[in-house]
């Protein structure tokens, strides 16, 4: 039985017969809501539309014959559903998210407010670029702070992701190998790493080669100089690593690499440890992607979208892809084809010019932070870290010694012999009213506990997140004296929408929509 | 600084906890020739007030379509977004959530997107979709590349009618997967001999429906032709509101459908972020990119829903993985399916119905017009004009009449004069009886 169920049957009208069913199976706010498709209730509609005038029809003869079978729902109906839904969810609205490598900061209104200007959001790609200067402007803006920020030359903003961005990176490198003749088929990546780097470079046309971490959670640099080598087109690092580390030996790692003949690509994804105070160009690298979901906090929205510009060396530049502005006499322009000025650009990486609406609220988020405002959001990242770090030290395991930078990570040493795993551990985390950190990420220490804060947590919210590991950490210790009870994490979450859910059977026998009850026979026959 | 709950003291407090004497400790792996000390030279930090007003300026520059006549399509469209959609889509639960890699505290986000996946397979007419991608344009290259994986083949043939931004993104991503192309050229008023191009090493053929220059025709039979040599029907489509009115790509025998989503729920955004959608038959839903949700039971036998199938993806195949890609399009896909939740089957028939007929009576009135010609024989609510000059400077003129008048092919075309004439015009249930006169009369003028 578990803790709800206790709760309900102390409630005299639990379980009571002749109770009408409600919304949440009369547990309280705790609400069941079907499908969409389960609440059809023909006739309505959510939508007003005049009557079309009558024409002759144009379709060629295509028209759809059959109906599609969408549900009708009023605006009432559909505003509950959406609003029932997402109560069923966590969000960094809601309190501390402290997935590590995926920087789960505030997401400022003002931004949302900006990105819905009309000037903003009510433009078409295609206009005339004579009527769109002030968008250009904007893009042009942001362009100049990530170069700013990045002391790179050039910037690609296309990429509407960051593995997007890692496409466009490894592109513009293997561009730039081929045209001076240099045929190069392999890219290190270290065991680290996302597990985008590797699936960028096989989708690149390279095949991909690991390199181990030393002792220390740095790239282990003679392995990488052992693996080194005339074939090689590049290094894919992530730096800080994801293991909260600063690569100390970045610029030898960048010096080898060049020695190499290669070029230096990096992994942006945790830019958040060093904007403002560390300028990616100053450390060697040739390419660097930038999360604008991540350090400048457009919002995530469930998984996207995002949007990954990418910084890149003058000898980069002239293959990034189009579309790019340029200054002319009459204003901004736009260079939209792989042609003339821009014939070496590696062509184009998606329609139109990249995440308008991802720009304006990272260049709002820029401005109202400031030269100092970032460098302070890096400080302040960072210690907010370490101070979980050294809450932490005495009641987890950290993996690595010593400072780390915005995120800490920990191993599952600190749960030996209670019977209790990593997963279960941040199952128990979601009962006391917390997001897990990333679990069994990076590969490289067992069953890894990553715990990025972000700097828009305060110190009493670390306090209480400390608190709260420091306990549930303590009650898996008693596991080994007897007092305590392993289960009670197998178990965990109970306070939840949902218990733990059947990932096996989801992969073995998949349902991946919604389908009306006769042709789901048919499709049992 | 607004965002920062920390406080000098608290930063003091938790510096001497952690056992350093000041912040640039904590940095000191940093090599000391990388470090930045002091600021970097960009303006220093403002207040809401003084960014809303530089903002507000960048943005006063544009003409916004909605103040003026507006007929611009090619692949972006202006459609009246009802209010609900971005109240919902602004719940920070939705807004300010992850991906939902745990699924118990993100139920909300996994039901709305299997809410998506069933939307996308209903009106495509496909058997299932998964929960989206970037837009359509590198949708449609990961369908050329899901296709060359599920035929084991490597040459695929684009129709001449696909999207040039499509085609592009196809054939920047072909060049470094090494996959072949055949792009045909583009072929306004049709005319083209797709068939023909199949052989025994074609993986998929893909056309867009309707096509660039707003033609709609039926590929049943060519989808045979595909079938009988082993390759797959790719169908493209950009205007996905086109679904409430004619035949989708499923009933004529699509293999995969790879879409642009923006009409549902998304603003013009001046091309981003959109949301890609991504549809195939259920046998080749292991070969598919992206992510995908499913119906399972937690362990009290309740129904809920978790991703699935994520041997496909990057974070568990790395390099094996069937595409590259890990955040996609999740908000841009709630506002689509709140969007079409509203419409629901009578709002959506009627809305393409609306849709159609505006389209229609704009192309009578302008094709009134001396010298200009409606070049196609079928259209849903986007046509192609040959003007008796070229469109640019005819659509340049009119912007600055503030008239938005389509786009000129020339914009996306710029090398191939044959095209030079010819104006895409786009005519959505936004454009009135009062705008289509104006446009008439505008060009009228400028081609006088």
């Amino acid at each position: 039985m578990n803790e709800w169920s206790q709760a309900l049957s102390r409630h005299p009208s639990a379980g009571d017969a002749t109770t009408v069913q409600t919304i949440s199976g009369n547990r309280g706010l705790q609400i069941e809501e079907p499908l969409l498709f389960e609440q059809d209730s023909p006739g309505h509609c959510g939508v007003d539309l005049p009557e079309p005038p009558s024409v002759t029809s144009r379709l060629g003869g295509l028209d759809r014959k059959r109906p599609i079978g969408l549900p009708g729902l009023s605006e009432p109906q559909i505003v509950r559903h959406f609003t029932r839904l997402s109560q069923k969810n966590y969000a960094i609205d809601t309190g501390l998210y402290p997935l590590g490598s995926c920087t789960m900061k505030h997401n400022p209104r003002l931004n949302e407010k900006m990105a819905r200007l009309a000037g903003f959001a009510d433009i078409h790609p295609l206009q005339p670029v004579s009527t769109v200067q002030g968008a250009l402007e904007l893009i042009d803006t942001l362009a100049h702070w990530l170069k700013t920020l990045t002391g790179m030359p050039a910037v690609a903003l296309p990429p509407a992701a960051g593995a997007h961005g890692e496409l466009c990176g490894i592109m513009t490198i293997r561009a730039a190998l081929e045209a001076r003749g240099d045929k190069r088929s392999r890219i290190l990546v270290p065991e680290s790493a996302h597990g985008t780097n590797p699936a960028t470079a096989a989708a690149t046309g390279y095949s991909v080669e690991s390199i181990p971490a030393n002792e220390r959670g740095r790239v282990d640099l003679a392995a990488l100089r052992a693996k080194l080598g005339p074939d090689v087109a590049a290094l894919m690092l992530t730096n800080p690593n994801t293991c909260g580390l600063f690569e100390d030996q970045i610029l030898e790692i960048a010096e080898a690499v060049h020695r190499a003949g290669a070029f230096f690509y990096c992994d942006g994804a945790n830019f958040n440890a060093i904007v403002g105070r560390v300028r990616p160009a100053e450390l060697g690298i040739d390419a660097l992607h930038i999360n604008l979901h991540k350090t400048f906090s457009t919002p995530h929205g469930g998984g996207g979208p995002g949007s990954g510009p990418v910084v890149l060396a003058a000898e980069l530049a002239p293959y990034a892809p189009v579309p790019w502005i340029v200054h002319g006499a009459g204003g901004f322009g736009l260079v939209e084809h792989d042609s003339g000025d821009a014939a070496r650009s590696i062509g184009r990486l998606k329609g139109f010019h990249g995440q308008m609406g991802m720009f304006v609220r990272a260049l709002a988020y820029m401005m109202s932070h400031g030269s100092d405002g970032l460098k302070q959001v890096a400080e302040d990242a960072v210690l907010n870290a370490n101070y979980l770090r050294v809450k932490l030290a005495g009641a987890l395991s950290a993996a690595f010694p010593g400072i780390c930078m915005h995120e800490v990570l920990f191993d599952d040493e600190f749960l030996e012999g209670t019977g209790v795993t990593t997963l279960d551990f941040a199952k128990a985390l979601i009962d006391q009213g917390f997001h897990p950190m990333t679990m069994y990420f990076p590969l490289v220490v067992h069953g890894a506990l990553l715990i990025e804060p972000t700097e828009t947590e305060s110190k009493a919210s670390l306090d209480q997140f400390a608190a709260v590991l420091t306990g549930l950490a303590a009650r898996a210790q008693s596991i080994k004296t007897g007092a305590g009870d392993a289960a009670s994490f197998r178990e965990a979450p109970l306070l939840t929408p949902r218990r733990r859910l059947d990932e096996t059977t989801a992969a073995r026998k998949p349902v991946l929509r919604w389908r009306p009850a006769p042709v789901q026979q048919q499709a049992a026959e | 600084m607004r965002y920062l709950p920390l406080t000098d003291a608290d930063r003091r407090d938790m510096l001497a906890t952690i056992g350093v004497p000041s912040i640039d400790d904590l940095f000191a792996e940093v090599p000391a020739a990388a470090r930045h000390d002091g600021l970097l030279d960009l303006p220093r930090a403002m207040g809401e007030l003084e960014v809303e007003r530089r903002l507000a300026a960048m943005a006063a520059k544009n003409t916004v379509a909605g103040a003026v006549p507006f007929f611009l399509g090619a692949g972006s469209y202006r459609h009246h977004v009802p209010a609900a959609v971005d109240h919902l889509i602004q719940r920070g639960e939705f807004l300010t959530s992850y991906t939902p890699y745990q699924p118990e505290l993100a139920q909300g986000t996994l039901q709305y997107l299997f809410e998506f996946q069933t939307q996308v397979a209903l009106l495509t007419g496909m058997e299932v979709a998964n929960a989206s991608l970037y837009d359509g344009a590198t949708a449609c290259a990961e369908a050329v590349a899901m296709a060359g994986r599920i035929t084991r083949r490597n040459k695929s043939v684009l129709s001449g009618g696909l999207h040039p931004h499509y085609r592009a993104v196809c054939e920047t991503y072909a060049r470094f997967a090494g996959e072949e192309l055949q792009a045909q050229d583009p072929a306004p008023g049709g005319g083209e001999d797709l068939a023909g191009l199949i052989d025994g090493e074609t993986a998929c053929v893909v056309v867009q429906n309707p096509d660039f220059y707003g033609e709609i025709r039926d590929y049943s039979q060519l989808a045979q032709i595909c079938h009988q040599n082993g390759a797959l029907l790719v169908v493209i489509v950009t205007e996905i509101l086109c679904l409430g009115a004619i035949t989708p790509p499923g009933e004529m025998g699509a293999d995969i459908v790879a879409a642009e989503g923006q009409s549902f729920g998304n603003a013009l955004n001046f091309g981003g972020p959109y949301v890609g959608l991504f549809a195939s038959r259920e046998k080749f839903v292991r070969q598919m990119p992206g992510r995908l949700v499913g119906e399972t039971t937690d362990a009290e036998g309740r129904r809920g829903w978790v991703l699935t199938l994520s041997t496909r993806e990057q974070h568990i195949r790395r390099e094996k993985a069937t595409s590259n890609i890990c955040t996609n399009s999740g908000l841009c896909a709630l506002a689509f399916t709140i969007h079409l939740s509203l419409l629901g089957e009578a709002g959506l028939t009627r809305l393409a119905k609306l849709n159609h007929a505006t389209a229609v009576t704009a192309a009578e009135r302008l094709a009134k017009i001396p010298g200009v010609k409606v070049v196609n024989n079928s259209f849903f609510n986007e046509f192609a004009l040959r003007l008796p000059k070229p469109a640019a400077p005819v659509v340049e003129a009119l912007a600055q009449r503030g008239i938005l008048a389509g786009v000129p092919v020339s914009r996306l075309y710029p090398e191939r004069g044959e095209l030079a004439d010819l104006l895409l015009v786009a005519a959505t249930e936004t454009v009135t009886a009062d705008d289509i006169e104006r446009l008439a009369a505008g060009l009228t003028e400028v081609l006088r």
